[in-house]
């Protein structure tokens, strides 16, 4: 195998209250391929992500150890540029939270905020984001129209596209299809399978189904400890884990 | 009694409470109205006092009042949004921040005379401007700082916190989030805050007493370091020190000064509704 995108060591982190809400995490996480991370409500998933590309920083009073390398360099070192690192890794989140403003306002926000300036770079990133994202053909013609006006699917959509429009190395997908139906919930995995070509994919899945059918790469979480990781194909049908086992036949969680 | 009727009961006590609020502020409007309409005519409005201020306008102290309602402004805006950005974006819970919190709670409860005083020896003696537009405009600005703040802040902390994470995760720093998500929603609230602050130092007279304010200087003003008539202390000196006033002049210069503030708080007001109607969230 080659060198893992993402390389979690041994991590540790406590919130401020005194939870400890991961205790030594270990996790490879390959290139180009979708990793999914599940597991019950609190069991660590969310704030795992938060670490990838530091949203953390924001938890006053929290307290971590361990280390996580991206490409081989530690993102908790202080030459890490913060900015740079969250849109190389970037969070589509669980709610799907449009910005004040256009459509178009949004997808190039980002890319505004990283100093692009130039129309036709801004337009192309949009045009390719909406494309990705399997958003383009609904929103085409009204890009100026205000993002609150689209549908609960559509901006989960948005929320992705606005992600890649970033065309980052690693998409962090932190339940992209809560709240959607059966039918925008299959296009939004579709354009996963899509999108792992070019983005590592790392994702909180709505329900072990979702898990079963769009990882490659699975780790089951329980009360902040790393229970089992391995192959998808395998672990949802073989588990070597008793909890493992408990948790995707539906015997709790 | 049954429950209906205690029910009733409570509702007329507290709707007629309310009337009782209303009450006063119309009689006091109605009564200075009709007191010193009369008075109003474009002459009252653009001609100096003539005559030991028994005939003539009052543009002088009209003037006066509009020269240190911006310079309080722009005293008292830059310094309330720095302020209302650190306590509610930067600030950690220390003791520090306590503090100035409590600086500004206190500062709030200062007698406008203090300020006035204080106004005289930091401004007028000690950074030597002498009685001057700028003396009074900065003393007015500290008036209006805590009240300006508050609302300030209370704009700023009702912007949703998601904008902000959201803003931070595609890679914004942590100024260029309150520069392009913050600010932008909370400015219509600060400028209510200022507004409503202008229209209280609009309208002050012990803070302007020993700082800016002219007994009687028909001449206007030419610069920030001259002596200026205002509104509230000229009111004050028709109404008290000169014998023989006509009584519609002394209306109709409180009528002038009451429009000026109510005015201010209606524009503030309509900010903050017209806000309101343009959030999309």
């Amino acid at each position: 195998m080659t060198q893992a995108k993402i390389s979690i060591q041994n991590l540790y982190y406590t919130y401020e209250d005194g939870i400890e809400a991961l205790r030594d995490i270990s996790l490879e996480i390959p290139a180009n391929e979708i990793f999914v991370l599940f597991g019950p409500a609190r069991s660590g998933k969310s704030t795992l992500l938060r670490l990838l590309n530091r949203l953390s920083d924001l938890d006053e009073g929290s307290a971590r150890q361990g280390t996580i390398l991206f490409d081989g360099k530690d993102v908790f070192a202080r030459s890490v540029d913060v900015s740079d690192l969250r849109r190389r890794i970037s969070m589509v989140f669980a709610m799907p939270t449009p910005l004040p403003g256009s459509i178009y306002d949004n997808l190039a926000y980002g890319l505004k905020m990283a100093g692009i300036r130039e129309r036709s770079e801004l337009d192309r990133r949009v045009e390719q984001s909406l494309k990705q994202s399997a958003l383009w053909g609904e929103v085409k013609d009204r890009l100026g129209a205000s993002a609150f006006a689209l549908s609960g699917g559509q901006k989960q959509r948005l929320c992705l596209a606005r992600s890649l429009a970033l065309e980052p190395d690693v998409v962090v997908l932190d339940n992209p299809t809560s709240g959607l139906d059966p039918i925008s919930t299959a296009t939004v995995e579709e354009s996963l399978y899509t999108l792992k070509e070019r983005y590592t994919i790392i994702m909180v899945p709505h329900s072990v189904q979702q898990a079963a059918r769009v990882a490659d790469q699975a780790a089951f979480l329980l009360d902040g400890t790393l229970i089992e990781v391995g192959e998808a194909g395998k672990m949802f049908v073989q588990p070597k884990d008793q909890r493992t086992e408990d948790y995707i036949t539906g015997r709790f969680g | 009694m049954n429950r209906q009727q205690t029910n009733r009961l409570a509702m007329a006590l507290i709707t007629g409470v309310a009337i009782l609020v209303v009450v006063p502020i119309v009689l006091v409007i109605l009564f200075v109205l009709y007191n010193g309409i009369g008075a109003i005519n474009w002459e009252f409005i653009t001609a100096a006092p003539r005559n030991g201020m028994r005939e003539g306008g009052i543009w002088p102290a009209l003037l006066g009042t509009i020269f240190l309602t911006f310079g309080t402004a722009i005293i008292s805006f830059p310094l309330a949004i720095g302020a209302a950005i650190y306590l509610s974006e930067y600030a950690a819970d220390n003791r520090m921040t306590r503090m100035v919190r409590l600086a500004i709670v206190n500062l709030a409860g200062i007698p406008s005379i203090v300020y006035g005083l204080f106004g005289l020896g930091a401004f007028v003696l000690f950074l030597e401007f002498g009685t001057s537009i700028l003396a009074g405009s900065l003393t007015l600005g500290l008036l209006t700082l805590p009240v300006v703040i508050s609302t300030a802040e209370e704009a700023i902390a009702s912007v949703p916190q998601q904008f902000r994470t959201v803003s931070l995760s595609l890679g914004a720093t942590r100024w260029q989030t309150i520069r392009h998500q913050v600010l932008p929603h909370a400015l219509p609230g600060i400028l209510t805050g200022v507004i409503l602050g202008l229209g209280r130092a609009a309208g002050e007279t012990a803070p302007i007493l020993f700082t800016v304010a002219a007994f009687y200087l028909p001449n206007l003003p030419h610069s920030i370091f001259d002596q200026t008539m205002a509104l509230p202390y000229h009111l004050y000196v028709i109404s008290t020190q000169v014998p023989g006033m006509p009584l519609e002049i002394q209306y109709g210069t409180a009528l002038v000064l009451l429009l000026i503030v109510l005015s201010l708080t209606l524009v503030a007001t309509f900010v903050r509704t017209s806000m309101r109607r343009r959030r999309e969230w």
